[in-house]
């Protein structure tokens, strides 16, 4: 045992060290002696498999090393984030599309489904019975279905959708069919990236004279209006901004050509169902942490906060969630990680991911271990950045005990 | 959220002698809707809008599911099933005549038709086991025994060969056996191996074994199963030697024990983890070795306290096996795919989802009940 040694016994007269003995008796050199064993016997594997290995690359003369990156990897990609052409852009660039698009769903899946869960899970402690019955059925029957099964079936239920010439029509703008949700798209120019810019700029100043709000209401008791500057700086300004360069405003709206739309934005139906199915069922997991959170604050909490006087959704907002969050950030991180592993079912229902571009490289390269190495390192990556992320914001926010 | 603000108006004092009924509007159904579900204005409003999208939803569900469905379709003169009455519904009504006549094909896959009462006992096999280990009083060391004698019967009724019984190869089998097998065996495997990761992982005297240990754990959760799946199926085969082939459906269970292992390394260290510390104080002190120690001592107590996250880690990888649909095994979500794909039951997808929806249902349904009784009973015994 390693522990700290008790301060009473700081004086007490202790065994003098001793070196190791080469004995079977000493338990720390049967220490040694296994450790060096498991991992000499582990080495040995390791070594076993690379040398089988390189053998087997050799009668298959592949090469190994990460050249092929820089081929031309004519894969037709559905949607890139990033301009890609197959008969141009490389192996690398395929990959990272796949990327950004892993990212896309990762992040607004996490979005949604925080969102969703957050709403569920307070519902489920709703006193309407009808609302609490409800979402309880919602969170035990998505969770007791495989995600996978959940994915395929969204993803038939949009392809059930009618052909575009039949598509939904909301408003002559939004269409829905079963390419997809086709929406108008405004054309982006500079004045607007600089009207983004604005907010970011705007959203920071909110944001300290917030802070200086909270301390001068420490100090004084009185806390100034942070409405009027929100406003000002996040909304007017960009506006302004905006305008300055001259309001550019066009909108491309999709239209009817032939068999299917041209013009405008599309979400399509394979990204369409990944991100569905994926927040659907992480928001039933989320659920359940989030009600657990909320139940993990005593009751005592409830009603010293009613006995002040404040309504039941200050309440919640005020003294609940605040101290239900220090329990649900922990297995939150791990839904987050969840549900960002889960974007890589995109593979079977055609949406080219991180791991859906690695395999199509795979196959067409023979480059298997380097594919599956680059698949590794981008999901290491993206779950220690999450974890990171999480591990910080819960120091942050935990109670700083005496 | 509060606790229910109707028992106020009950704790009225009322008089002994008073053995009238309490009033309408603190007893009985009324006074329980208007409580719990016309609380004020935005409840009531919230009951109403509810209830009127279940009712339609239902209403819509019942047309579709019961009440426009074909159930048996006519057979034409060649032996076949004719689909005629279920394309002339257009989706205004379900099919079920396509799981009636697929539905063989989804629980047991290509395994020849004639034999398939042998996966069909594997599966009432496989259900015995789960039962039986469920059960406090088998839970002793012949349960072992038992687990090995019915592994082995099962493995010996689906390949066959022997007494009688043809041989069925492998790569043929399908269906719901090959769910329950990558499952269970998952679990078998990768149990003792998790318990062997869970306490490197706690060992402080041996720092190289705990950083083996903590890099395997850490590696394989932070990858997705998928990229595993694709791992085993493209690279097991270069990590052997030259000329030695394992079939697919063993480097499917490789990957899965592999990905189990890690996942409930961690759940059996979390147990001994919550283990008062003076139980491996007070072994020490009685001069146990380690593995006396271990085994008589901390492990039984951690794996007791971690049965239902336990059982909850393998109701997740239950539902994970069908991400071998990805590298093409034939379990029960392939079959189901498969069936599907059949032409004539063109359109009839949602039906076999549906069922299949059911099917792993009830699996994972029977399993979180039993992990939340389990539960209940550990709180209670710690709460005596």
């Amino acid at each position: 045992m390693s522990s700290s040694l008790d301060p009473r016994l700081a004086n007490a007269r202790v065994a003098p060290k001793r070196g190791v003995r080469l004995s079977w008796s000493d338990p720390r050199f049967r220490n040694i002696v296994f450790q060096i064993l498991i991992v000499s016997a582990v080495a040995l594997a390791i070594w076993y498999l690379a040398y089988n290995t390189q053998r087997n690359l050799d009668i298959q003369h592949v090469a190994t090393g990460f050249g092929f990156l820089n081929r031309t990897a004519g894969i037709p990609i559905g949607e890139a984030l990033i301009p890609y052409d197959p008969s141009i852009n490389t192996y690398g660039r395929a990959i990272v599309v796949g990327l950004f698009n892993t990212l896309k769903v990762a992040v607004i899946g996490i979005v949604l489904s925080t969102i969703l869960g957050t709403i569920i899970g307070i519902s489920r402690l709703s006193k309407n019975w009808l609302i609490s019955k409800i979402t309880a059925v919602y969170v035990e029957t998505l969770r007791d279905i495989p995600v996978l099964l959940q994915l395929l079936l969204w993803y038939t239920v949009l392809q059930t959708l009618p052909a575009p010439r039949q598509a939904i029509n909301i408003g002559d703008a939004v269409f829905l069919s079963n390419r997809g949700l086709k929406m108008p798209l405004l054309i982006w120019q500079d004045a607007h990236w600089w009207a983004l810019v604005a907010f970011v700029a705007g959203a920071v100043g909110t944001f300290a004279w917030n802070r200086t709000a909270l301390r001068k209401r420490d100090e004084t008791g009185e806390k100034p209006a942070v409405w009027p500057a929100a406003l000002g700086l996040m909304v007017a300004l960009p506006a302004l901004v905006w305008a300055a360069l001259g309001a550019p405003f066009t909108i491309e709206y999709p239209a009817l050509r032939g068999f299917n739309f041209t013009g405008g934005g599309v979400v399509s139906p394979e990204y369409f169902a990944l991100l569905i199915g994926l927040s659907v069922y992480t928001s039933a997991y989320i659920a359940e942490i989030v009600r657990s959170g909320i139940q993990a604050v005593p009751s005592g909490q409830w009603e010293a906060a009613g006995a002040l006087g404040l309504r039941q959704s200050a309440i919640l907002r005020l003294i609940v969630l605040p101290q239900a969050t220090r329990v649900i950030i922990p297995p939150m991180t791990s839904q987050y990680l969840n549900i960002t592993k889960n974007s890589s079912l995109a593979v079977a229902i055609g949406f080219q991911d991180v791991v859906s571009l690695s395999q199509t490289t795979l196959n067409q390269t023979g480059q298997a271990i380097e594919g599956i190495a680059i698949v590794m390192v981008v999901f290491l990556s993206i779950s220690l950045s999450i974890s990171l992320f999480m591990n910080w914001y819960n120091a942050r926010i935990a109670l700083t005990e005496r | 959220m509060t606790p229910p603000a109707n028992n106020t108006a009950a704790s009225i004092h009322l008089p002994v002698a008073s053995r009238d009924r309490p009033p309408r509007s603190v007893y009985g159904p009324m006074a329980w809707m208007r409580a719990n579900l016309f609380g004020g204005w935005l409840s009531s409003g919230v009951t109403i809008l509810l209830g009127y999208l279940i009712v339609r939803g239902a209403v819509g569900f019942f047309d579709w599911g019961f009440l426009n469905a074909v159930w048996t379709v006519p057979t034409l003169p060649n032996g076949n099933p004719d689909p005629a009455t279920c394309r002339a519904l257009r989706g205004a009504g379900a099919c079920w005549a396509a799981v009636g006549d697929k539905w063989r094909f989804m629980l047991f896959g290509r395994y020849p038709f004639d034999e398939q009462w042998r996966p069909a006992i594997c599966i009432a096999l496989f259900l015995g086991l789960y039962i039986v280990s469920a059960m406090r009083q088998f839970w002793r060391k012949e349960l072992a025994l038992i687990w090995v004698a019915v592994l082995g019967a099962i493995g010996l009724l689906m390949w066959g060969g022997v007494f009688g019984l043809s041989y069925v190869p492998q790569d043929i089998w399908g269906g719901l056996p090959i769910t329950l097998i990558l499952a269970t065996f998952g679990l078998a495997f990768a149990f003792p191996l998790a318990v062997l990761v869970a306490l490197g992982r706690r060992s402080t005297q041996m720092p190289a074994v705990k950083l083996i240990c903590v890099l395997y754990v850490e590696l394989i959760r932070g990858v997705p199963l998928v990229a595993l799946l694709f791992m085993s199926s493209v690279m097991l085969p270069l990590f052997l030697p030259t000329g030695v082939n394992i079939d697919k459906l063993l480097r499917a269970q490789i990957a899965i024990i592999l990905f189990v292992g890690a996942y409930v390394a961690e759940v059996v260290r979390g147990g001994l983890q919550a283990l008062p510390r003076g139980q491996a104080e007070a072994a020490d002190a009685l001069g146990l070795s380690y593995w006396h120690k271990t085994m008589k001592i901390t492990l039984p107590q951690a794996l007791r306290l971690v049965i239902p996250p336990l059982v909850n880690t393998f109701i997740g990888f239950f539902k994970d096996t069908s991400l071998v649909l990805i590298i093409g095994i034939f379990d029960l979500l392939t079959s189901g795919k498969t069936a599907m794909s059949d032409p004539t039951w063109q359109g009839s997808s949602t039906e076999i989802y549906i069922v299949m929806a059911i099917i792993y249902f009830a699996f994972c349904y029977a399993m979180s009940t039993y992990s939340r009784s389990v539960e209940r009973k550990l709180d209670s015994a710690h709460n005596r």
